[in-house]
């Protein structure tokens, strides 16, 4: 998203997708298909909740010794004879991957889905280094063509219908395209076809790298990530430092769990292991290999309040459950990272002045920590965020004052029956037949669409303590 | 086991908004053998601060609860999210504090409504008669927070002349969220009206949830759209469902 559209509020970010009809077409028969196809998974699946303990456990044993596992990992892939590097902010991954390209004389790159290079804003710069980047995931595809950005962790092309892909290609691909998902991916396939024998470059994420074999993971549903990893002279793998597993018999229990929760399917129809670059004897594979470890903020959360998000396994069942996202899609969220994941993930990366209004694009209604494979808390640390932004002073003054008053009253029980009394008053003038259905702001916001119910003629308390009939 | 007494904290939107609630969960409990009382003085658990993030705030208010409950036997509440707000934050929220050991209790001894007569009374059958169609909304904090899906259904299962029919989509959330509902008044709406939208097609001419906050929202929205549905709270229903 540009910084253009960012300097528009979040509330009118959220209310311009609600108005897009093909949006909310789109997400609502996605979600409801993901939400679907989760639960069934786990449904015939006994063994998966204590599975998924097990991943969060892993997890927090792992990150407890980050730096050890990462140094096994780094060890293991320069003895396969890869080379590995750490960035510590996104400029200095883009940085590294654009010197690559440039020592090795690419002029194209395919890429697998990665989230992480959505992150740190790769394709921009190796646009700007002459080096022409094609995303390879048909949903990735579609949204480089349409020149947008991801707008859900798995399904980067959840918000756009059969319909606008047929006219998308039919636009920019110059051939006519009818709107049958098959035909679609048949004329994406052939495009990309070209594209992984030209490719110098291949470009992944990494959903694991396995610290004791040095081997990076890959969990694709199309076969790209192959092509990616094997066809073109040099591959890279971006990814976060969170994302070491120690052992194959840790990434097992991920596996396990992982495609259930993000589509439903027992595991991807692709796990990819990758293990260095092409060694002696071996038919396929790329002359270099390069494990590009970013940290952009992990690391400091590693004794943060974000902490449990680094856990995250990006499969996205977070955003398919959640009330909001259902509503707002990824885009209004405005960052990288959407849904309530993404808000947390967000405020990692950017800090959290950037989720100001974020922090509150949540009911808290726990939706999210069910679907979650390794169940993070994710409203207890949006509850965090908000108390960040409150005393950093963060949030708008009259807020402020409106809690600091409303504190006051809920302390002294003299002046919350007194408010009470005045709220009667008050409300003389917009309560009729026992409901209020317009009042002035901020209480407008609720009446704009719903009725309130009056300040009662006696309150419970009121009543407790005048009629003898109820207190005995 | 038989509780003898039992207190009531009606919470603030049970005691200005919902007050027959309180009403009727008085004439519940002491139909069951238990004595009722109210101890004076009642405001907020916190929750609204606490949620906002105001911690300090909250624990503030939430100090103030824990001395008024100090001598209570059991405590009832009608909402599942103040019954979450007791249980579970407040331990953390006074830990390192004289009273946290208080706090810890009075945790212990506060039950939500339903949980409280079908999990500590062993109460489940009220015959009082509610004619037509039920169905039930599963409150976010009574669901996820205290896990509690089956005795408010198995209560309204019981109760004569009713017919509890399944809501399409009864774990989604409401769309209420305390300020939520109004920093987000958009999202908010759209969330509820998708709610209502299940509920209308269940046919159902009542509605049944066990938190005034899901109560405030719906209903705020089947009055709005002058639906013939009448949101109510589960201890109106076992009441006599006036």
């Amino acid at each position: 998203m540009s910084d253009a559209e960012l300097t528009t509020p979040f509330r009118q970010r959220a209310g311009s997708a609600m108005k897009d009809e093909f949006l909310q077409e789109a997400l609502t028969i996605a979600t409801t298909k993901f939400i679907g196809l989760r639960r069934e998974a786990f449904a015939g699946f006994p063994e998966g909740e204590a599975l998924r303990d097990r991943a969060r456990a892993i997890k927090e044993a792992t990150l407890q010794h980050l730096d050890r596992h990462l140094e096994t990992l780094i060890a293991n892939v320069e003895r396969l004879g890869g080379h590995v590097h750490f960035a510590t902010t996104p400029a200095e991954a883009r940085s590294i991957v654009v010197d690559i390209a440039r020592r090795t004389g690419a002029r194209m790159a395919v890429k697998a889905k990665s989230m992480a290079t959505e992150e740190i804003h790769l394709n921009e710069a190796l646009e700007a280094a002459g080096v022409t980047p094609v995303e390879t995931d048909l949903g990735e595809y579609i949204i480089q063509l349409a020149h947008e950005r991801p707008s859900h962790i798995i399904a980067p092309a959840i918000h756009k219908t059969k319909g606008q892909v047929a006219e998308l290609f039919t636009r920019e691909l110059k051939r006519p395209a009818e709107p049958d998902p098959e035909a679609l991916t048949r004329i994406a396939r052939a495009e990309l076809r070209e594209k992984f024998l030209q490719a110098d470059l291949g470009i992944t994420g990494a959903n694991f790298a396995v610290a004791d074999t040095g081997t990076v993971v890959l969990v694709t549903n199309e076969g790209n990530g192959r092509m990616v990893t094997s066809l073109p002279r040099v591959h890279v793998a971006v990814m976060g430092v969170e994302k070491v597993v120690p052992s194959f018999t840790d990434l097992m229990v991920f596996l396990a769990i992982l495609a259930k929760s993000a589509t439903g399917q027992k595991l991807s129809v692709y796990t990819s292991l990758v293990q260095g670059p092409r060694r002696a004897g071996e038919l396929e594979g790329p002359e270099e290999f390069h494990l590009v470890l970013l940290d952009g903020g992990r690391i400091a959360q590693i004794g943060g309040p974000l902490r449990e998000a680094l856990s995250c396994l990006r499969c996205g069942a977070c955003l398919n459950v959640c009330p909001v996202y259902r509503q707002i899609g990824g885009h209004a969220y405005g960052y990288t990272y959407p849904g309530p994941i993404g808000i947390l993930l967000t405020a990692m990366l950017e800090g959290a002045p950037a989720v100001r209004d974020l922090a509150h694009a949540s009911s808290l209604c726990g939706a999210c920590v069910d679907a979650c494979p390794v169940r993070i808390d994710i409203p207890r640390m949006l509850i965090e965020l908000r108390r960040e932004v409150d005393d950093e002073k963060l949030a708008p003054w009259t807020e402020r004052v409106a809690f600091a008053l409303l504190t006051k009253l809920l302390q002294n029980p003299r002046l919350y029956r007194f408010a009470a009394k005045a709220g009667r008053v008050l409300q003389r003038p917009f309560a009729r037949d026992g409901r209020i259905s317009r009042l002035p702001l901020p209480f407008g916001e609720w009446t704009r669409t719903r009725d309130l119910p009056p300040v009662a003629s006696r309150t419970f308390q009121e009543r407790w303590a005048s009629d003898k009939d109820l207190r005995a | 086991m038989t509780a003898r007494r039992a207190s009531l904290m009606v919470t603030c939107l049970g005691d200005l908004f919902f007050p027959e609630v309180g009403v009727s969960i008085v004439r519940l409990l002491r139909k069951l053998g238990v004595a009722v009382d109210v101890p004076a003085d009642q405001t907020c658990c916190g929750l609204p601060l606490f949620n906002s993030g105001y911690r300090g705030d909250a624990a503030a208010v939430a100090r103030r609860t824990v001395a008024l409950f100090k001598e209570s036997e059991y405590v009832v509440v009608p909402s599942g999210s103040c019954a979450w707000m007791v249980k579970h934050e407040y331990p953390g929220l006074m830990a390192d504090t004289a009273v946290g050991p208080e706090a810890r209790e009075l945790a212990a001894r506060t039950h939500e409504l339903s949980q409280f007569l079908v999990r500590v009374l062993g109460a489940t059958e009220f015959t009082a008669a509610v004619p037509g169609r039920v169905t039930y909304h599963d409150s976010c904090h009574l669901l996820r927070g205290l896990h509690e899906s089956e005795s408010p259904r198995m209560l309204l299962g019981k109760l004569r002349g009713a017919e509890l029919v399944p809501l399409p989509g009864a774990d989604e959330c409401c769309g209420f969220g305390g300020s939520f509902a109004v920093r987000l008044p958009e999202v908010s709406s759209q969330i509820l009206a998708k709610k209502l939208a299940n509920v209308e097609s269940t046919g159902a001419g009542c509605l049944v949830a066990c938190d005034a906050g899901c109560l405030m929202q719906m209903n705020g929205g089947l009055k709005r759209a002058k639906s013939r549905v009448r949101a109510l709270h589960l201890a109106e229903l076992l009441d006599g469902g006036r």
